[in-house]
């Protein structure tokens, strides 16, 4: 695995098969290139960015209790159109008491606006279009006058579990093996 | 001075830490980083009160390091109780239980019970210590160098009905733990303190003189009652705590597995067997669809999932439910039964034989449980010369207000159907009914008044008195010819009688024993929650047969010096400032003191 290593450095495949056929070709630019290509390895290990994983390890940890917790992934990862609504219903619940337990530790929610869905709302000039979406006829300048449709949601607080580097955070569940 | 007082709440199910912050008002709740998966740390108001001892190699190297123990071997929390119900052999629970059970040796190494040899066994108060432990490793962590856990003053509690040696075993396990300045305090005190924390002032308006307080504290794993009297001293109003019931392994998860094996038999009957785990995740299944009926009065039933062992949830999930009469019948009528106040519990409350396993309650009425020790304590105070409340002429001691403490009072019915029974007991013994204390956070309160109480100990707010809620004697054999196949009989000689408040010595009884020097001697040791009356010396023929007498953990003592020599000595009695109860040799016309020691070695 080689994710220090970004597109943007890698030597493209034909620079690669002409550099070969030089190096069989001449032995003084094949110790050249033998040096460049070790300078160029030292930089990249010097300058490595996190892997993927290491950068991504809080959504990995948050899916990780997830399916600890509600079993998510199992339930995501497996074909239910087979199943009869009765049995999706049964894991559903499974999931939706342990995500919902897991949710409710990490974060605290909020709507984005305030305002019971489906009465009117009036949209101010400068509104925050991050916390407020226009859908339906948009045209013509704020104020608006509109109907919410649904409120949005904002978390007001995080509290996501310290994560340990010692571990490997793309193990988002071990397996399982029982001893008799 | 120290900055805090705080106040630990050392439950068989869940500890708490809070603390009163003496610069500013108001008490607040420890956030107590605890492992929740190999390698995840995250802050909980409640540890849970487990502790799981992981093998070499079973989590990845570095995976339960805490940051303030790096190298730590074992699981403390959330994460051990989590895990620890796949694999129960590793798993230390109800540590608290085993603190006070007196027909083991509770300084040996015997938790998990019943797990493998090659499992590195720990003893109950090393459990406690650990637990105590992890709570000083997240306060230093979260507080800084510069206000230890270990410099501040520490308000521990312990349930009423923990006797001395219990006490003493719980002030040891803080001793380990590192804790230098632990006072002890009864958990329904505790409780009874948040709630005078939460009325303040508004106290004296709410109660009056010759009202009596029921505290009904139904934990995780005990049951505990206290009742304590307002009083009048000098014109200002006083709290006493008057009696304690004895001690109840009874709790709230007895109910919630009570739900489960329920629920379990109909599963099994329709060919569907849980394992282990499954099983937990059934119980947990149940308190969740407990409070969900109890807190929805129109549900008839709440659904139960159980999750497939595999990945395949759809279609693998185990699907159950409990319905609202199986609630009531199971929970309801079994634990709270509609009993008149005569019916008492069903099982003797000594057995002959020497049970090693927890030793849990034989009748799960608490209703029952109640009845006799309102009876009891009714008659022990008719008794009493000075008695702090009116016993005379009546059946059992009328409570006019009730607190309800612990967790399992989230389920408002289970409180109405103890305030119904209890009116029902009063109206036919021509009583007034109960009012209903409203207590605080049900799973916070004993920690936070326990806090609470610290900084009422520093002259602020209403104290509540009391004193030891038992009398203490020791055995003393009887010079009888010997008859084979009859142990000697046994008088108890009182040393400590009822009601010794904090800080006291007793007088020392006439009574003398010849000590043989540089070898232990061992005194039988019992206690009573009822003989208010004994004085110090009063003699009690045939202790061992006495109700009215239990017989707790032996004390010993071994004096040094040069061996073979006889020395008269006579047993002295005090209660220390931090809530222990200790026992001395003093030297006949000399100046030697000793002070026994517990004796917790089980022949």
């Amino acid at each position: 695995m080689c994710y220090g290593l970004s597109m943007g450095q890698q030597i493209a495949f034909f620079d690669r098969l002409k550099m070969a056929w030089r190096i069989l070709i001449h032995a003084d630019f094949a110790a050249t290139v033998q040096d460049g290509l070790h300078a160029l390895e030292a930089r990249q290990t010097k300058a490595a960015a996190p892997s993927p994983d290491r950068v991504h390890a809080s959504a990995l940890m948050f899916l990780a209790a997830m399916q600890r917790e509600g079993r998510l992934i199992d339930f995501l990862q497996q074909e239910v159109a087979a199943f009869s609504d009765e049995d999706v219903g049964a894991a559903a619940r499974v999931v939706h008491r342990g995500c919902r337990q897991v949710l409710q530790q990490f974060f605290d929610f909020e709507p984005s606006v305030s305002g019971e869905e489906g009465t009117p709302m009036s949209v101010p000039a400068g509104f925050d279009s991050q916390r407020i979406r226009l859908i339906g006829n948009v045209t013509g300048q704020p104020p608006f006058k509109g109907t919410l449709k649904h409120h949005g949601w904002t978390a007001t607080a995080v509290r996501l579990p310290v994560v340990s580097e010692a571990l490997d955070p793309r193990v988002v569940a071990p397996a399982e093996v029982e001893l008799q | 001075m120290t900055r805090y007082v705080v106040g630990i709440d050392l439950g068989t199910t869940n500890s708490v830490l809070s603390y009163v912050d003496l610069t500013q008002s108001g008490s607040e709740s420890l956030l107590v980083p605890q492992l929740t998966a190999p390698g995840s740390i995250e802050e909980r108001v409640l540890l849970p009160s487990f502790l799981y001892l992981a093998q070499s190699g079973e989590f990845p190297d570095g995976s339960l390091a805490l940051p303030w123990d790096p190298k730590v071997s074992y699981i403390v929390g959330e994460f051990a109780r989590s895990h620890g119900m796949s694999v129960p052999t590793r798993l230390v629970a109800s540590a608290k239980s085993w603190l006070s059970h007196s027909r083991v040796n509770r300084t040996e190494a015997l938790l998990p019970w019943g797990a493998p040899p090659d499992v590195d066994r720990i003893s109950p108060v090393e459990a406690s210590a650990r637990y105590l432990r992890h709570l000083l490793g997240s306060w230093d962590h979260k507080t800084g160098a510069a206000e230890k856990l270990s410099e501040q003053e520490v308000i521990l509690t312990v349930p009423a009905s923990f006797d001395a040696a219990a006490r003493e075993l719980t002030m040891r396990a803080a001793q380990e733990a590192g804790l230098q300045h632990v006072t002890l305090l009864e958990e329904p005190q505790a409780a009874l303190y948040a709630w005078l924390q939460s009325v303040g002032e508004g106290f004296r308006k709410q109660m009056q003189v010759g009202d009596v307080i029921l505290v009904v504290d139904v934990g995780g794993g005990t049951t505990d009652f206290s009742l304590i009297a307002v009083t009048e001293e000098d014109g200002e109003l006083q709290l006493t705590r008057i009696a304690v019931g004895d001690h109840i392994l009874l709790g709230g998860d007895n109910m919630d597995l009570t739900l489960a094996h329920n629920l379990n038999q109909d599963l099994a009957a329709k060919g569907k067997k849980l394992d282990n785990w499954q099983f937990t995740a059934l119980t947990y299944g149940c308190r969740h669809a407990k409070e969900l009926l109890f807190n929805t009065p129109k549900l008839a039933k709440a659904p139960i999932s159980i999750a497939s062992r595999g990945s395949a949830l759809v279609g693998g999930t185990i699907k159950t439910e409990l319905t609202r009469q199986a609630l009531t019948q199971i929970l309801i009528d079994g634990f709270m039964p509609q009993i008149p106040v005569t019916d008492m519990p069903q099982s003797a409350r000594r057995t002959g034989l020497t049970q090693l396993a927890l030793p849990y309650a034989q009748d799960p009425g608490i209703t029952r449980q109640l009845a006799a020790f309102l009876t009891r304590q009714a008659q022990a105070l008719a008794a009493a010369h000075e008695a702090p409340i009116k016993a005379e002429g009546r059946a059992f001691i009328h409570p006019t207000a009730v607190l309800f403490n612990g967790g399992v009072f989230k389920a408002g019915e289970l409180k109405t159907r103890i305030i119904d029974v209890l009116n029902g007991w009063l109206a036919a013994d021509g009583g007034q009914p109960v009012k209903v204390l409203a207590g605080a956070d049900l799973d916070l309160a004993v920690a936070r008044g326990a806090a609470y109480y610290g900084w009422v100990r520093r002259g602020h707010g209403i104290r509540i008195r009391g004193g030891t809620a038992r009398s203490y004697y020791v055995g003393v054999e009887t010079a009888a010819p010997a008859v084979p196949g009859f142990a000697p009989s046994v008088k108890a000689l009182c040393i400590a009688p009822f009601g010794m408040e904090e800080g006291t010595q007793a007088d020392v009884p006439p009574q003398e024993f010849a000590l043989v020097v540089g070898e232990p001697t061992v005194f039988r040791f019992f206690a009573s929650s009822v003989r208010r009356e004994d004085h110090v010396g009063a003699m009690i023929e045939d202790a061992a047969n006495d109700d009215q007498l239990d017989e707790v953990t032996p004390i010993e003592t071994t004096l040094p010096g040069q061996s073979g020599k006889l020395v008269p000595v006579n047993l002295q009695a005090a209660v220390t400032e931090v809530g222990t109860l200790e026992v001395r040799c003093l030297e006949k016309g000399g100046t030697g003191r000793w002070k026994l020691e517990l004796n917790v070695r089980v022949e």
